[in-house]
């Protein structure tokens, strides 16, 4: 399969995952409020926590099932500050990739536009930065 | 006994709402790690738009986006807000429309951990088995970032 055809096979999955959960039990998918909202509040998160296994336990399959290659870009402590600023954007501007990006475009919801314009934004000027040290050093 | 039946099937309800939802995270990671998305140097090579011109930018996150988007904007335009989901509960959708400075403060934070990292909130989680060290490290970060969120600003 093309790479790219298969991104976007990956994404239809995704989609479906988003469908599966809205219809299945009236939730959206977005994971940043999910995780949040489940460490927060456990006693009342027994869905948010079997999703975040489903999450992992299919994470773990599939990545050697389908023998996608992973790595890490960062470490130390660019990768704990990395952690922390994407723990504390997603929450103050309630919801990541998954709840503005892929539901709320979904929705067509200008507040998710408008959050997914920051965050890409945001992460090609720090891409551009990284990579202008990089050339620098 | 009332009550306990009450209870009952709220307790069956829970029990077949999570496995649903295991069924939706399994399916999540699934496309996840088709899409390549499980690999931070495939985002940052997305996030790299100086490489348009020089041949290095890697489309591939806009391929997953797009996918997603189709098939969620089609449940989206399908579902009516008094639908009821397969377990017969009201739907709880986001209902906020405003556009404040929390929104675009908080975006753009993430964006700098997401271009720093190439990892947001779902591959993460979805890398805590394979990932080593350095995911359990950004995992625990990120949500001691959350809860910082929640504590400070309710």
């Amino acid at each position: 399969m093309h790479p790219y055809l298969q991104s976007f096979v990956g994404g239809l999955l995704v989609g479906t995952a988003v469908w599966i959960l809205l219809k299945g039990i009236g939730r959206v998918a977005g994971i940043s409020g999910i995780a949040a909202e489940a460490i927060s509040s456990p006693r009342t998160s027994l869905w948010r926590f079997a999703f975040l296994l489903g999450l992992i336990i299919g994470g773990a399959f599939f990545v050697k099932f389908f023998s996608i290659p992973t790595a890490n870009v960062a470490s130390g402590g660019a990768l704990i500050a990395a952690g922390l600023l994407v723990g504390f954007g997603t929450v103050v501007a309630g919801g990541c990739t998954s709840g503005h990006g892929v539901c709320g475009l979904g929705r067509r919801s200008m507040r998710s536009l408008v959050a997914t314009a920051s965050f890409m934004g945001a992460g090609m000027v720090t891409v551009a930065i990284l990579n202008a040290l990089k050339a620098g050093a | 006994m009332m009550n306990t039946d009450v209870a009952n099937v709220t307790r069956m309800t829970n029990a077949r709402g999570a496995a649903i939802a295991l069924i939706a995270g399994v399916v999540f990671a699934a496309g996840l790690a088709l899409g390549g998305m499980m690999d931070p140097r495939k985002v940052q090579g997305f996030l790299n738009v100086g490489g348009i011109t020089t041949g290095q930018w890697d489309p591939s996150l806009a391929f997953v986006m797009g996918g997603a988007l189709l098939v969620s904007f089609i449940t989206f335009a399908l579902v009516k807000t008094k639908d009821v989901s397969w377990l017969g509960g009201a739907l709880t959708l986001p209902n906020r429309n405003d556009i404040d400075v929390r929104l675009i403060a908080g975006s753009v934070l993430f964006g700098i951990g997401w271009g720093l990292s190439g990892f947001c909130p779902g591959p993460a989680i979805a890398s805590l088995v394979h990932g080593g060290a350095s995911v359990l490290m950004f995992v625990g970060a990120m949500l001691v970032g959350m809860l910082i969120a929640k504590k400070t600003l309710g």
